[in-house]
């Protein structure tokens, strides 16, 4: 039980079934049948779906104004160029960035955090001048994160820790996958430099207690990076209110394109981090023997920029502003509860993450007692319901439930009541189906040995 | 029978319970270690051969992952003891074949037994992995066994 958690919010305004129903007009992929069965996408978690705003806004740049950016200057380079950097600027104004340059697109959430991580890698090896003092780390030094994290928050911080001899530290999470403000601020020292952590997990759903662990860390000089690819698209998202100085989320995750991501940062440490990737773009002078690199975002953007994809990514970041994110969050947290209600009522169901009342995103992860997660997804998929099943991209985590994998179902502004209904019905299903609701399960068979 | 059924035989579902094979061996003479990363399956399969042949005489193999692989392992186990090496070798190979089909053709029953039932998996193509693993690490733990 996470009993620091933010005070329970009350959804006020979730989206009405009309809305939910205009909404779900916008996205064709929702209107067809899987599996003999009307399609109940529950995986947006994984990937989310596009409105036709966002597939026609790509296709008209791409008919109209496509070119490459910051450089040459022809009339389309420079539309290319506006609606390029109208797009960030639209970015920014949806997380609350100071200024659009706070904004670097990236290929993903993975990618921007690796930015961030080898980018002070680079600084702990030299680089950067004296500006990047701030950044460099060594032996002695502590980089945190916690068990819960998402492979991409972990493994970059791992080989961080490797190149630079800090030490990599864990906030362990309890039997149910959360941890708390306290679990993590009793581990924020005079050691710790970064402190990495999801702002919403991606398996448990649980809201990270952003504020404390920010105060703490700062507190002790240590940079905070979040990890918001299940907030920004999920929730109001607002980088300066959080006081974080880094935050990563993924364009895919949120109506928009895949191959493109944000790094948000601020503006004094996104100026003073070495560059992680580096090439054409990025640079003011290149002799033969060395380069000096322009200032943020353009350091971080070396080589051809995925033009088309950051257009159509603003498209999503206005849809969903012209929805409101606090009604998104209201609709998506409705739609959790309700799921976990549902599955409270299916025996053998083990739900991973805060319990029923705890608000979480709309997300839930869980397992069948005696059914493989794969088997209960297939299943699910037979009558339409798509669902995610493995460990996650959360190895640690499962392994500390004691789960080699779990089924997860994630909503979004498309998702219905009757979406959710259906998904309970089915999981209620599932031990009948696979005979794992006959008694216990049996005991391992004979062995080839006793059969030689 | 619906897809699901094809996919989900009753052979494959009483396999998956009944887990032939399933626990430790002693005195193996090679075992090899199977990862699915994309589902997080794993298993390792332990084989002795009857001294100073080729014949496998005990196959045992631990290990946790979903009803196709799990069922397919307990397969293994019925099908590989007794066999020669290259026999299961050639048998791993029949199987792959069925298992590559997506749903073609007839699987040869006199060949496969009860690895026909496993010929609905083969359409679903996230699931090949599952039915094969047990199969790719015993093909390895059989082949280092007889390079003892």
């Amino acid at each position: 039980m996470v009993t620091d958690a933010p005070a329970p919010h009350v959804p006020t305004r979730p989206l009405t079934a009309a809305e939910v129903e205009a909404i779900r007009r916008d996205f064709p992929i929702l209107h067809q049948e899987v599996n003999g069965a009307p399609l109940a996408y529950l995986d947006s978690g994984a990937t989310a779906e596009r409105p036709v705003q966002v597939l026609d806004a790509e296709r008209r740049f791409l008919e109209r104004d496509n070119a490459a950016v910051h450089r040459g200057a022809h009339t389309l380079a420079a539309l290319a160029t506006d609606a390029y950097e109208d797009a960030r600027a639209t970015v920014a104004r949806f997380v609350g960035a100071s200024s659009p340059s706070e904004v670097v697109w990236t290929a993903n959430a993975t990618d921007a955090l690796n930015l961030v991580a080898y980018g002070i890698a680079n600084a702990s090896h030299g680089r950067g001048g004296a500006a990047a003092e701030r950044f460099r780390i060594g032996p002695g030094d502590e980089l945190l994160v916690t068990e819960a994290e998402h492979h991409a928050n972990l493994v970059p911080w791992q080989e961080l820790a490797a190149t630079t001899g800090a030490t990599l530290r864990w906030v362990p999470v309890a039997d149910d996958g959360t941890w708390t403000a306290d679990d993590m601020v009793g581990m924020i020292g005079e050691r710790t430099r970064v402190v990495a952590f999801a702002h919403v997990s991606n398996v448990t759903g649980m809201v990270a207690p952003v504020a404390e662990v920010v105060a703490a860390a700062h507190e002790h000089g240590a940079l905070v990076v979040l990890d918001a690819c299940q907030s920004a698209p999920h929730r109001p998202l607002d980088v300066r209110a959080l006081d974080v100085d880094f935050a990563a989320f993924s364009g895919h995750k949120m109506l928009g394109p895949n191959g493109i991501g944000v790094l948000w940062g601020r503006r004094e440490l996104l100026d003073a981090l070495p560059p992680f990737r580096t090439g054409g773009s990025m640079i003011t002078t290149v002799t033969m023997e060395s380069s000096d690199y322009l200032p943020a975002p353009e350091r971080f953007e070396a080589g051809t920029q995925p033009v088309s994809q950051a257009v159509a990514l603003a498209e999503a970041v206005r849809y969903l502003e012209r929805i409101g994110t606090d009604r998104v969050r209201d609709h998506e947290e409705a739609l959790a509860q309700r799921m976990l209600e549902g599955l409270a009522t299916v025996p053998g169901v083990r739900v991973v993450g805060p319990p029923v009342g705890v608000p979480r995103s709309g997300l839930v992860a869980f397992d069948v007692a005696g059914v493989h997660a794969h088997d209960v997804s297939q299943y699910l998929d037979a009558q339409g319901i798509a669902v995610r099943s493995g460990h996650h991209c959360a190895q640690p985590l499962h392994r500390r439930l004691g789960l080699t994998a779990t089924s997860r179902a994630s909503t979004y502004v498309y998702t219905t009541d009757e979406d959710v209904d259906r998904f309970v019905r089915a999981v209620a299903e599932v031990r009948g189906y696979f005979g794992a609701d006959d008694a216990a399960h049996p005991a391992a068979g004979t062995t080839g040995e006793d059969r030689a | 029978m619906s897809s699901l059924d094809a996919l989900y035989q009753q052979v494959i579902l009483d396999h998956a319970k009944a887990r032939h094979g399933h626990g430790p061996l002693t005195d193996a003479d090679a075992e090899h270690f199977e990862r699915n990363p994309t589902c997080g399956d794993e298993i390792t399969v332990r084989v002795r051969l009857e001294p100073g042949t080729d014949r496998i005489a005990a196959l045992a193999w631990e290990g946790d992952g979903c009803s196709i692989s799990m069922a397919s392992a307990s397969v293994l186990t019925d099908m590989a003891v007794g066999r020669t090496v290259p026999e299961l070798l050639a048998l791993t190979e029949a199987f792959r074949e069925m298992m590559r089909s997506r749903g073609a053709g007839e699987p040869d029953e006199d060949v496969l037994e009860d690895l026909v039932a496993f010929h609905g998996v083969s359409k679903f193509v996230m699931r090949v992995k599952c039915g094969m693993l047990a199969w790719v690490a015993a093909e390895t733990a059989a082949q280092q066994a007889l390079a003892r």
